[in-house]
């Protein structure tokens, strides 16, 4: 049998995922972007119109609210799961990861449902307020952006807590050890020694939850009631309800044009290789 | 001895079953160079890092002059450390972790910038200030690393194998560096090392710590001549080992036998000076000489050459294998396989030591 080239064995074998890619995604993609040009008639007439839209204007207004928040809240809570996971843990440490890593198991369709049974308006959390004679009559707790963000926190979390945990089990000890060492209180040697190293974590996790959060469907559907509307929900209404396939496939091609903005201007600042690649 | 600076009465330290640290005693003196030495488990890092803080003591207690800091947090200890990586901090730059520990003390700025610059210069490393811990070698790193722990003018300096991770050739360089840093400012030097002949170069004196437990200490000269058990003959540099019978004494001079054969031997601190006892004999100081000359007939066995100096295994008859390095330069006799030979030594060469 001939040699093959080191080139031709690379190309072989990347082959049938570049396929799969090529065949199942993005010839569909570009057939979104071909639909948002040319239904109902051909020209920017989609584009247009959505940008001359209020409605579609608030549910982009709203998407980016909601993922930075989403994002903000993943990245604080997290940080906290991975600082005790990573220096506290111990032994225990297979255990903690195992329950970071569980939700992976569950659908997320399960899991948003689960929040609905909690935050309802007779669900777990009124029930109990109520019966702790707390409050008179149900808190909204959800079809609205409260619940849509509790749901998309807990949702996301472990996105936000794997890398930063990656990141953090990867600084040794010795650095905190040096600092105190050399003089500097327990606070100081983590503000200025060991938070410097975990901001690629955080910045990747971030930025995961950010990206991931911006195109979400299901939660925000399922706790927003139909109140939340965020661009993902927005564009399948269009599509069901309205048979508006242009408008649609504009939106799609412009929720995906902002999500590679989002992109392009988090590279000026954090090294998107080591962010969402490297593990280092 | 003048109060001495540090000192650790009686430090256990248990992690499950193992004993890291065994009653533990030690008096370090002002300005002393003092290396913790023992294999690798032995509880040296342990012992070091119960001096720093890191770690809190079982039982013991550990004094700075006449001030317990056992229960003192590291911060408020005011010893330099090198660490066995160096760590560095990476996301400062050279300067900048020089400047640390200057800078959590609260320093104002133009003392924080004239001593980075004295301390970087002190290591000659003063050109590289702006440059990042990851843009140096591993010798540079450690010059770094030494300046830093320097900078804040600490009593103590405590060094955890800050040699061991570079070559051969670098770290020679850098043992008579450290030594002269050392003469040059008085601090007191605390240096840990499983490295025997690093140990017996740079220190004043020497600490050997086996399980836990403190084994001997002393001058280099001292442990090497006269180590008080087999460990320690055998760890800092090489030893043969013979069982014998201690069949008389004359003061200092004991004379032993041991399977037919008979030799003289000096007794060692608390040592056996009558009974069973175990004779360490250190290779280099075995004559080798043309058959006859000496008092013990034995064969070459095999030779290995190493430049200034020649290792030769001999047989003897009763005795067994034992090593001799001798110089290369003394030419009255070639070794080669199968050569026969007598080997001999000075009374003073041979020590005893309790039988195992
Ligand atoms: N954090 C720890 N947990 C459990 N055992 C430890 C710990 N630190 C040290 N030991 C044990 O204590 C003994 C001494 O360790 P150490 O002081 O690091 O030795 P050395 O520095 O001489 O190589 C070893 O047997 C080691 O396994
Ligand atoms: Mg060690």
């Amino acid at each position: 049998m001939p040699r093959l080239g080191e080139k031709t064995q690379y190309w072989l074998l990347v082959l049938p995922a570049l396929a799969i890619m090529i065949a199942f995604y993005i010839v569909p993609v570009l057939g979104i972007w071909q639909i948002s040009v040319t239904e109902p008639a051909s020209g920017f007439g989609n584009f247009a119109k959505a940008a001359q839209s209020n409605a579609v204007k608030t549910s982009f207004v709203l998407t980016f609210r909601v993922a930075a928040v989403t994002t903000v809240g993943c990245v604080l809570l997290g940080y906290i799961v991975a600082y005790a996971i990573s220096n506290y843990a111990g032994r225990l440490t297979p255990l903690m990861l195992a329950l970071v890593i569980l939700p992976f198991w569950v659908s997320v369709l399960i899991r948003s449902f689960s929040w609905i049974v909690l935050l309802g308006r007779s669900g777990l959390v009124n029930d109990s307020l109520r019966g702790a004679g707390l409050i008179d009559s149900p808190l909204r707790l959800m079809h609205n952006e409260f619940g849509v963000l509790v749901a998309m926190i807990h949702v996301m979390l472990p996105f936000a807590i794997l890398p930063m945990l990656t990141n953090m089990r990867g600084i040794p000890d010795a650095y905190v050890k040096a600092a105190r060492g050399l003089g500097a209180s327990e606070w100081t040697a983590f503000r200025q020694v060991y938070f410097p190293q975990t901001l690629p974590g955080v910045m990747s996790g971030a930025l995961l939850v950010f990206v991931l959060s911006l195109g979400f469907y299901v939660t925000p559907a399922l706790l927003g009631g139909g109140r939340v509307l965020m661009i993902s929900e927005y564009i399948t209404y269009q599509i069901q309800e309205f048979l508006a396939w242009g408008l649609g496939s504009a939106l799609s091609v412009i929720l995906l044009i902002a999500t590679a903005l989002v992109l392009l201007i988090a590279a000026r600042f954090v090294n998107l290789r080591n962010a969402l690649l490297e593990r280092k | 001895m003048t109060t001495p600076i540090l000192s650790v009465s009686n430090a256990v330290k248990r992690y499950g079953d193992v004993h890291a640290l065994d009653h533990v005693s030690q008096d370090i003196a002002d300005g002393e160079f003092l290396t913790l030495l023992g294999p690798s488990g032995s509880g040296k890092t342990t012992l070091l890092s119960a001096i720093a803080g890191f770690i809190t003591l079982d039982e013991g207690r550990i004094a700075l002059r006449d001030t317990d800091i056992t229960r003192q947090p590291p911060e408020h200890r005011d010893f330099g450390m090198v660490f066995q990586g160096y760590a560095l901090f990476p996301t400062m730059t050279v300067r900048d972790n020089v400047a640390f520990p200057l800078k959590v003390r609260k320093r104002p700025a133009a003392e924080i910038r004239a001593r980075v610059d004295e301390c970087l210069d002190l290591v000659q490393m003063g050109q590289y200030a702006d440059r990042m811990p990851s843009q140096l070698s591993g010798g540079q790193q450690q010059r770094v690393a030494l300046a830093r722990a320097l900078s804040f003018h600490p009593q103590v300096l405590l060094l955890d194998e800050p040699l061991s991770a570079l070559d051969k050739k670098l770290r020679a360089d850098l043992q008579w560096e450290l030594k002269a840093l050392h003469d040059r400012l008085g601090v007191t030097f605390i240096y840990v090392t499983h490295d025997q002949e690093e140990a017996l170069s740079m220190s004043d004196r020497i600490v050997i710590l086996k399980d836990g437990k403190i084994q001997q200490d002393g001058k280099p000269g001292e442990l090497y001549n006269r180590p008080v058990n087999s460990f320690v003959a055998d760890f800092l540099g090489k030893s043969n080992f013979i069982d014998v019978t201690v069949t008389g004494a004359e003061g200092d001079l004991l004379h032993c036998e041991a399977k037919g054969a008979s030799f003289p031997a000096i007794a060692s601190e608390n040592g056996p000076r009558s009974g069973q006892a175990r004779a360490a004999l250190r290779p280099e100081r075995l004559r080798l000489a043309a058959p006859g000359e000496e008092f013990l007939p034995a064969r070459v066995r095999q030779v290995s050459y190493l430049g200034e100096r020649c290792q030769v295994i001999v047989t003897h008859d009763t005795l067994g294998d034992l090593l001799v390095s001798c110089p290369t330069w003394k030419t009255d006799i070639t070794p080669a396989p199968d050569l026969p030979v007598s080997i001999g030594w000075d009374r003073d060469a041979c020590v005893l030591l309790a039988p195992e």
